[in-house]
């Protein structure tokens, strides 16, 4: 059984639908990769998955259970197991690293503070941030920051991972630092579901990449067969373009 | 009480002093906290919640497009109405809430929509409640937003509060004239009350930039 399944998903902003029937799914401590252009509906597939925006048709089931978005407490309930990371890293700005660790196992899964912050430490060390722990958000680099989001992230320890181009606003430099944390993660034998333009990346630890275009799936395959022989043409051509540079 | 240097003329300048300062502090304070109520109110989502969202735009709009003046009289006349007992201080005090809500929902709105949206988002996507995410993230980075501008309307507010005496409530500018009429000097009587105003005005912003530059500092200690 898939650890996630998404059926059919129909989805928009306001009147607008961006998404246009979208299916695919990941099966435990799998790693699947979206791909597509801009404003294909990448983002707008995570962000329904873990209940920001609304879905107007489809199903998205954990376990084979439909998760059922219109109950605050079945939302609840998958937010303790689904976590997400977004480009912006969007770290509190009013706390500490480690508060910005410790505050939602403690206040959202009611862990004692003494052990949330030993472990957020852990995590830290993890990420290879631990002399960093009293740092604000803003007196760190951006893929520091982006570390420590993935830390917040993980801090409630969530079996399916939602990484949202994690390392788009990053310079480049500091890319490679981020995409080695996200590495040591998928040994760890959590699901991710990872949106990304870093092609070798994806090709590197994707187990199965999905390309998105204009709101539909159009092709689904392992990424040796995504990017080498492509069966659609737009495909082809989206691969052709983004590998040029 | 022709004489302005005795006991009888500070005493009633206190006691003016104290209603002036009590209609600006109680009533600004009051009304901080209805306006951060109707500011939270209709940045809800809740279905439920609209006509209690309406409301609360038709008063922020109402109360900041009518004079003070207006406000006041129509609090009188509703009051009489309603409790008899009420004050004429009470009276012109609850006018001073209702009216600076209206202008401190606006304040407080704008600080709330100053904290970035996706750092609001991601508190959700962390299972933070309605409350902790408004407590633990919003507020700590709102209030720098807020503090200057409803610490200025509370300063210039010190002055409207005057138009209380049109109710009869004996505040700084009123005490004044019925001084000057009891036969003390123009220049005595408006001059101890300009003194008196500026007394206000100045400590309170004073105070009101130290905790700014604290709740500024608190970011990064
Ligand atoms: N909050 C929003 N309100 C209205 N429209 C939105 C919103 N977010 C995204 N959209 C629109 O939805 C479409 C899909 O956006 P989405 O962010 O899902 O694309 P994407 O594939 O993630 O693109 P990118 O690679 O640029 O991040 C775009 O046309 C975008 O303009
Ligand atoms: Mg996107």
């Amino acid at each position: 059984m898939a650890h996630i399944d998404i059926v059919d998903l129909v989805a928009g902003y306001g009147g607008s639908t961006i998404l246009n029937g979208v299916s695919f799914s990941a099966g435990r401590g799998e790693v699947v990769a979206l791909i597509g252009p801009s404003g294909s509906g990448k983002s707008t597939v995570l962000r329904v998955a873990i209940g920001l925006t609304p879905a107007s048709g489809g199903t998205i089931s954990i376990d084979g259970t439909p998760v059922d978005y219109a109950r605050p407490a079945a939302v609840a309930a998958l937010r303790r197991r689904m976590g997400i990371v977004f480009q912006q890293y969007n770290l509190f700005q009013n706390m500490t690293v480690i508060d910005n660790l410790v505050l939602a196992p403690v206040r959202t899964l009611g862990v004692p503070p003494a052990q949330a912050a030993a472990r957020a430490h852990d995590l830290l060390a993890r990420v290879g941030l631990a002399d960093k722990a009293g740092s604000y958000p803003d007196q760190l680099s951006g893929g520091q920051q982006q570390r420590v989001a993935i830390a917040r992230a993980l801090a409630m320890q969530p079996d399916i991972l939602l990484l949202d181009e994690v390392t788009a606003a990053l310079d480049p430099e500091r890319v490679g630092e981020v995409l080695e944390t996200i590495r040591a993660l998928a040994d760890t034998g959590i699901t991710m579901l990872i949106v990304s333009h870093e092609m070798g990346f994806v090709r590197e630890i994707a187990s199965q990449v999905v390309m998105m275009d204009a709101g539909r799936v159009v092709e689904t395959g392992p990424p040796a067969a995504m990017f080498d022989a492509p069966t659609q043409p737009r495909t082809a051509a989206f691969m052709k373009a983004i590998l040029r540079h | 009480m022709s004489a302005f240097f005795s006991t009888d003329t500070a005493a009633f300048l206190a006691g003016a002093l104290g209603r002036t300062l009590w209609m600006t502090i109680i009533g600004c304070t009051l009304g901080l906290l209805l306006g951060a109520g109707l500011a939270l109110l209709r940045r809800t989502q809740l279905r439920a919640l609209a006509p209690l969202r309406l409301l609360a735009l038709l008063h922020v709009e109402g109360f900041r497009r009518v004079p003070f003046l207006v406000i006041l009289m129509f609090v009188l006349f509703f009051v009489q109405a309603v409790a008899p007992d009420l004050s004429l201080l009470g009276i012109a005090t609850l006018a001073v809430t209702l009216t600076a809500s209206a202008y401190l929902a606006e304040i407080v709105g704008a600080g709330l929509d100053a904290v970035p949206r996706p750092q609001v988002e991601s508190a959700q996507v962390l299972g933070l409640s309605w409350w902790d995410r408004l407590v633990r993230v919003v507020l700590p980075q709102a209030w720098g937003v807020i503090l200057p501008p409803a610490a200025a309307f509370m300063v210039m507010f010190v002055k409207d509060t005057a138009l209380a005496s049109q109710l009869g409530v004996v505040e700084l500018a009123f005490s004044a004239k019925i001084l000057v009429n009891k036969g003390v000097s123009p220049l005595l009587g408006y001059g101890a009350v300009l003194l008196l105003y500026a007394g206000i005005s100045w400590p309170l912003g004073r105070a009101a930039r130290l905790l700014e530059k604290r709740l500024g500092a608190h970011r990064h200690r």
